[in-house]
């Protein structure tokens, strides 16, 4: 079978600490589990701690502010005669119509697709690692990478909104104020690059390595 | 000094894959060469030739390019005469007195504080190695600075913050005439250069340091 071609020795089974942070491999210490990297002396475990929990609980938070996020105004326009309201949405099909439709589909894969793509990819990983799936592990350890390494370009809009907010302030015709969507934004931004970072994708792998299966929740085994 | 003896580390030449925990050799790389994991393809370790050398030229100009890109204006805007210009740093205080402050030490932390730690860690550990000074006594108080670089690595984003950059100038580039200030090329460089020095750096030089500050 191919499983027990990706099937091999983990520094957990074999008795081994890899340090999470500068990857040094050290022996487990004889009494207790508190113990610190002999090389850079961040704390060691076999697997992040409570790692499903913390991803679980934040995605949930991400999912439920990713609908404030994308419903409530980004940021207010006030000028002398109006005042103007602008979802992410909008500011996106205002960018396609002033012409720029490469950077209104960037922002909008920035901020509307990344973000969800984001919680939905980690929901599937959390559920196939707790349901101790053996199935597309390659895929998922990919999937893994890919949510790790896209996160980050949703912060695009905020830092549009700073500029714009910074600009037209000075430029005093008009003021632009970020909105509560703004906020709700930044939140799911940071709960779902925390989630991601949260998620151990050791986890992914564990199934088909220790046959002799651990206990789900088992991180400081 | 006293190394904790409780738990030394493994003299075998085994690491453990960062993504799958998979037990494997330490592969001897030559210059420019990169592993990967066997089993799950995560980056395992790099061996970036001749790394102290390119990795301080690069970060040397990385950290030019970092003050050019935070003393100077931005970008600017010319209507009717008038003529405005923000900095970054103009720019988060403006959202700060707009009662957001939360989203303006997101913003700042990001694009401002954690590029520039990277590019410190890199100075810190490559000046003194270059300039043959090494002092033992500076290095294990550093280790606590070291490990916490590398864990707010994934929240640096200078490339993010200049496409933000750019998509802000297009929203207002119809209601006046933007104006992209020299910070903004600075930026603009700063990002390939601040890349490469990255790249260029050899991880295994930050343990090196206290490692032999431990043996002398």
């Amino acid at each position: 079978m191919r499983e027990s071609a990706q099937a091999g020795l983990t520094a957990r089974a074999a008795g081994l600490l890899s340090c999470h942070v500068c990857g040094q491999l050290s022996g487990r210490p004889a009494g207790g589990w508190r113990a610190r990297c002999p090389r850079c002396r961040a704390p060691l475990h076999p697997r992040k701690p409570a790692s499903l929990a913390t991803t679980w609980a934040l995605v949930l938070a991400a999912a439920i502010l990713y609908v404030p996020a994308n419903l409530l105004p980004m940021m207010t326009t006030v000028s002398l005669f109006d005042s103007q309201q602008d979802t992410i949405i909008s500011g996106v099909i205002f960018l396609w119509q002033s012409g720029s439709w490469p950077l209104a589909a960037l922002v909008f894969f920035a901020s509307v697709v990344v973000p969800l793509l984001k919680i939905i990819a980690l929901v599937y990983l959390a559920i196939s690692v707790q349901r101790r799936s053996r199935h597309r592990l390659l895929q998922r350890a990919r999937l893994y990478r890919l949510v790790e390494f896209v996160g980050r370009w949703s912060m695009l809009d905020l830092y549009v909104i700073t500029l714009l907010v910074a600009l037209v302030r000075f430029q005093g015709l008009a003021t632009v104020q970020a909105g509560p969507a703004a906020i709700a934004f930044g939140a799911v931004v940071v709960l779902t690059m925390f989630a991601a970072l949260s998620f151990d994708p050791r986890l992914i792998w564990d199934p088909v390595t220790d046959s002799s299966s651990p206990p789900r929740f088992a991180d400081h085994a | 000094m006293s190394a904790p003896s409780a738990h030394p580390p493994l003299s075998a030449p085994l690491i453990a894959c960062p993504e799958c925990d998979l037990l494997q050799a330490e592969p001897v790389l030559a210059p420019g060469e990169t592993a990967r994991c066997l089993r799950c393809g995560a980056f395992l370790a790099r061996n970036p030739p001749d790394s102290l050398d390119r990795t301080l030229a690069f970060s040397c100009a990385a950290a030019v390019l970092y003050l050019i890109a935070n003393l100077n204006p931005l970008v600017g805007l010319e209507m009717q005469g008038r003529r405005v210009e923000v900095t970054l740093v103009g720019a988060l205080s403006g959202l700060w007195q707009d009662g957001m402050g939360a989203l303006a030490a997101l913003v700042g932390v990001t694009a401002l504080i954690f590029p520039l730690l990277e590019l410190a860690m890199i100075l810190v550990v490559l000046l003194p190695l270059r300039l043959g000074r090494v002092s033992p006594r500076l290095a294990p108080p550093l280790v606590p600075f070291f490990r916490l670089v590398l864990s707010v690595r994934p929240w640096a984003m200078v490339e993010v913050f200049l496409l933000g950059v750019l998509v802000s100038l297009v929203k207002l580039s119809h209601q006046a005439t933007v104006i992209l200030g020299p910070a903004f090329w600075a930026l603009a460089a700063l990002i390939p250069v601040l890349t490469v020095a990255a790249r260029a750096f050899d991880r295994r030089l930050l343990w090196q340091a206290r490692h032999s500050a431990e043996v002398r």
